[in-house]
């Protein structure tokens, strides 16, 4: 394998944030050279497009009342003590790009602990493993689309993107809606980030709008007296499913 | 119909789809204590004798193996079904941990990570002759958006998909027996148009 290629600087990651064309849709370009793991890990060639109304992709998978434990949902209870951090609650309603809820389905999350590293034997950041935190959530959605978590805030962590890489505090999500197409993966930020202007992943999302709903909001109705401090993260799938057609003209 | 843009096709068809949709981001490196499951590739009901494997090896746009990528299955049940059933993740309720399907359901549903060569392997049910195929959805450390494909156990008369492929293209999706029972599908992420497998966009 060859040697890795020399870290840019922050700098230089700045620079080409900046010189990224915005407005290019809702997702990332694969292709985001300032993400430098995406280099060799996009397609060259053009997506086949698929406008099959049989296609088995219409359709998804499903998951029910044995797929999750009552304690899923509660990341600070999975242990015998109590996890260090700020403690918080996620909820929010997962939507189809119709408004429609995405009823009884899976939500998945997994995080950092509140000094920034992962329960990962690869997560190498010298900073320390809470015995008392895992980092790992489920639940279904209620008849609403309805999903909640009770976690800690997870903490700022350093990568190797680039010299003096740092994400700023973020949650992953994974979401499923009622067709495969509509799978998502993504992460939920938390609002006045002071690192967010530097980090390459979040401006993957090169359309600032778009950027902003990766954004929970905080929310002091949701937060807790002498518990948590409340966040809510509404998730609007994309993709079609089987109820759903588009005008011939269109394809 | 040919291959697509991916992008800027995407946003005009948006047809009553209205509200802005979450946008994707990268999986990351660090989900392997979290979306991976035991049992997560044995889709087929155990001592199911029409179960086979499908496995393979992701690869780079440098033909390095991917060993952080995770795979996600969905395909019909044998008799056509699409309806899936739950039970994937089956717990046991008195200490959390993932007992696995419970042996009658087919659930549809697989999750599997490559392992340190990039390998995977799920054993699963042949789909039914009216949809031959697995779809794959691929996630991985470095891909900022999950990628689908689809791995055809058996090449259909006739398929939409694959006869708007040009022949060297739609190679790249087929998942023929090496052996009996055991079907080889590997996937480039990266690569020249002969190589690197058809990815698809649903609009």
């Amino acid at each position: 394998m060859a040697a890795p290629p020399a870290l840019s600087s922050q700098a230089d990651i700045d620079a080409e944030i900046a010189a990224a064309v915005p407005g290019g849709g809702p997702h990332p370009d694969r292709g985001y050279a300032p993400y430098r793991s995406s280099a060799l890990r996009h397609p060259h060639q053009r997506l086949a497009a698929v406008r099959d109304p049989e296609a088995v992709e219409l359709s998804g998978p499903v998951f029910g009342a044995t797929d999750v434990t009552a304690l899923d949902h509660d990341l600070t209870r999975q242990h015998l003590g109590e996890p260090l951090g700020e403690r918080i609650t996620v909820t929010g309603r997962v939507t189809d790009r119709q408004g429609r809820p995405v009823r009884h389905q899976l939500v998945e999350i997994w995080q950092a602990n509140a000094a920034g590293r992962y329960a990962h034997q690869r997560d190498d950041h010298p900073a320390p493993l809470d015995p008392n935190f895992t980092g790992v959530g489920r639940c279904l959605t209620d008849g609403e689309g309805r999903y909640s978590f009770t976690t800690i805030k997870p903490g700022a962590y350093p990568w190797r993107n680039h010299l003096n890489a740092w994400r700023p505090a973020h949650i992953h999500f994974s979401l499923f809606g009622t067709a495969f197409t509509q799978r998502l993966v993504t992460q939920m930020y938390f609002p006045g980030d002071p690192l967010f202007p530097y980090d390459p992943i979040l401006h993957s999302v090169t359309d600032p709008a778009a950027r902003r709903r990766l954004v929970a909001d905080y929310v002091h109705a949701l937060s807790q007296p002498e518990f948590s401090l409340g966040y809510r993260f509404d998730i609007v799938l994309d993709g079609p499913a089987a109820t759903w057609t588009e005008p011939e003209e269109q394809r | 119909m040919n291959e697509q843009a991916a992008h800027g096709t995407s946003c005009t068809g948006t047809g009553n789809r209205t509200v802005p949709p979450t946008p994707s981001q990268t999986v990351g490196p660090f989900y392997g204590h979290a979306l991976p499951f035991p049992r997560g590739g044995a889709l087929a009901p155990e001592g199911d004798l029409r179960a086979l494997t499908l496995h393979g090896r992701v690869f780079d746009g440098a033909g390095q193996p991917v060993p952080d990528a995770l795979l996600e299955f969905w395909q019909a049940a044998p008799d056509g079904s699409r309806t899936g059933a739950p039970g994937s993740l089956r717990r046991d309720p008195a200490d959390g941990s993932v007992l696995g399907r419970d042996g009658v359901e087919f659930t549809g549903f697989g999750r599997v990570s490559t392992d340190a060569d990039g390998h995977w392997a799920v054993r699963t049910l042949p789909p039914p002759q009216s949809a031959p195929y697995v779809a794959v959805c691929v996630f991985a450390r470095g891909l900022l958006h999950h990628l689908y494909t689809r791995a055809y156990l058996a090449e259909p008369a006739a398929d939409p998909l694959l006869d708007a492929l040009p022949a060297h293209r739609r190679a790249t999706l087929l998942a023929p027996a090496e052996r009996p029972g055991v079907h080889r599908f590997d996937i480039t992420l990266q690569g020249e148009p002969d190589r690197e497998t058809v990815f698809l966009d649903f609009g």
